[in-house]
């Protein structure tokens, strides 16, 4: 038998444990930005645009994103570029979670209550302005709680940028394991620090949803 | 860009994407069934009246929708193996989906057995049924119909999450195209074959759960509501 998990391991991992969180950072703006243009697209006037976003979302859902993971590497490769693992990583999970940001706030936007919708347009506002001072502000609401249950998502995807060759999490993990070979300890530890990062997340998203469920009770009333 | 799409060479390896395909036919349909009926009993158990068994049900699906399905595999098929069982990496393969499908199933279910009325539960024992039957016919029959189509979208994400296995050994069809790229070096041709068939499958799934649904809740159909 070798070494046994040590100290020095788990450094290792929380090293990973740094880059997942990067890696997560990483997707979540990147996708968030597109994902955001996704939405607009959506819910837009311009019918054939309207078409081109939904086949786009419908592309990247009908997929894994392991295969999307692998397209992206070999398909940069093959157009003559280097591309990092990070870079590889990075871009995948940005074009994943784009298309399911995009339907979350696509569906928040559109249950903005249709009177929203008709008052701006009675004002009368452009289309811009109903969109940024009547719509928007009141889907951000709506929109917080699943964005931060989605963002758990994505730190547990980002494990996938393992088979890249990315050193986050997981693939950390499959390094010392490769080392000491005692997989059950490395990858239970793996779990845990993963559990940790995500289940804050989990219970801030369920909190914010009750408070939301709550005003809108009151609304209602 | 002068890269020529070589796809006679990929697309000649035919036999292994559709085997490919079955195998992560069967994984999902196995995984689907299994992981049902384990996401209800936990559901079920979540809302019994022990309160180690709700404690032991919340433990479960928390620590299973905050760890990744890559590392679960892991845990699993490493798990298995610590135990001194040597088991077929498909067993282990579906064991690890039905573990994570499980624990989501479970919680779109409490969200439909939570949906059902107060009232109904009333009228039932009002006309003394019993509590299986009130468990059956008033609670678990209308919750499933609810949260049908949250439970089909994820079924299919599980289909697509199968593809994971891959990295356990599991010869599904994210593995055969890593096995026909590297027996004809165009890995891009490889998985661009692989994602179509990806979102062939989707469809048919989707499809497949829609007429499931038309087909089991008779009800529902009666009333006109849509999938």
């Amino acid at each position: 038998m070798g070494a046994s998990f040590s100290t020095t391991h788990l450094e290792f991992l929380l090293l990973g444990a740094l880059w997942t969180v990067a890696l997560t950072l990483i997707a979540f703006v990147g996708g968030g930005l597109v994902g955001f243009a996704v939405a607009l697209t959506r819910v837009s006037g311009f019918g054939p645009l309207r078409w081109l976003a939904a086949a786009y979302v419908m592309l990247i859902q009908g997929t894994p994103l392991l295969v999307l993971m692998f397209l992206m590497y070999f398909g940069v490769a093959m157009a003559g570029m280097e591309l990092s693992p990070l870079a590889a990583a990075g871009l995948s999970l940005t074009i994943y979670v784009s298309a399911y940001l995009g339907e979350i706030w696509r569906g928040c936007i559109e249950s903005v209550p249709r009177t929203q919708w008709e008052a701006a347009e009675c004002i009368p506002l452009t289309r811009l302005q109903r969109m940024q001072l009547v719509i928007l502000p009141q889907a951000f609401r709506i929109a917080t709680p699943p964005t931060v249950g989605f963002m758990v998502q994505i730190v547990k995807n980002s494990s996938l940028a393992s088979v890249v060759g990315f050193v986050e999490l997981t693939r950390a993990g499959q390094l010392v394991n490769n080392s000491i070979f005692d997989p059950l300890p490395v990858f239970l530890s793996v779990a845990v620090i993963y559990f940790v990062l995500c289940y804050p997340l989990s219970w801030w998203s369920r909190k914010i949803e009750a408070r939301l469920g709550v005003h809108v009770r009151l609304q209602a009333q | 860009m002068g890269y020529q799409f070589e796809f006679a060479d990929v697309l000649a390896q035919w036999p292994l994407f559709l085997g490919g395909a079955w195998l992560t036919i069967q994984l999902s349909i196995l995984a689907i069934v299994f992981g049902l009926v384990i996401g209800t009993l936990t559901a079920i158990g979540r809302r019994s009246d022990s309160r180690w068994l709700v404690r032991l049900c919340g433990i479960y699906v928390e620590s299973v929708r905050n760890t990744p399905l890559l590392v679960q595999i892991f845990v699993v098929y490493f798990g298995f193996a610590g135990l001194g069982w040597r088991v077929p990496v498909f067993v282990a393969a579906v064991a690890a989906l039905v573990i994570n499908l499980g624990a989501y199933t479970s919680e779109i279910v409490r969200a439909g057995m939570d949906a059902i009325h107060r009232g109904q539960i009333e009228a039932a024992e009002c006309l003394a049924l019993t509590r299986s039957q009130i468990y059956w016919h008033v609670v678990l029959v209308p919750a499933f119909e609810k949260v049908y189509p949250a439970l089909a979208s994820q079924f299919v994400l599980l289909m697509l999450a199968s593809s994971i296995t891959s990295q356990i050994g599991a010869e599904e069809l994210t593995a055969v195209a890593s096995r026909v790229q590297s027996e004809t070096y165009r890995s891009f041709e490889a998985y661009l074959v692989v994602a179509l068939l990806y979102l062939l499958l989707s469809y048919v799934a989707r499809a497949g759960f829609w007429g499931v649904g038309l087909l089991v809740f008779k009800r529902r159909r009666k009333l006109g509501t849509l999938l």
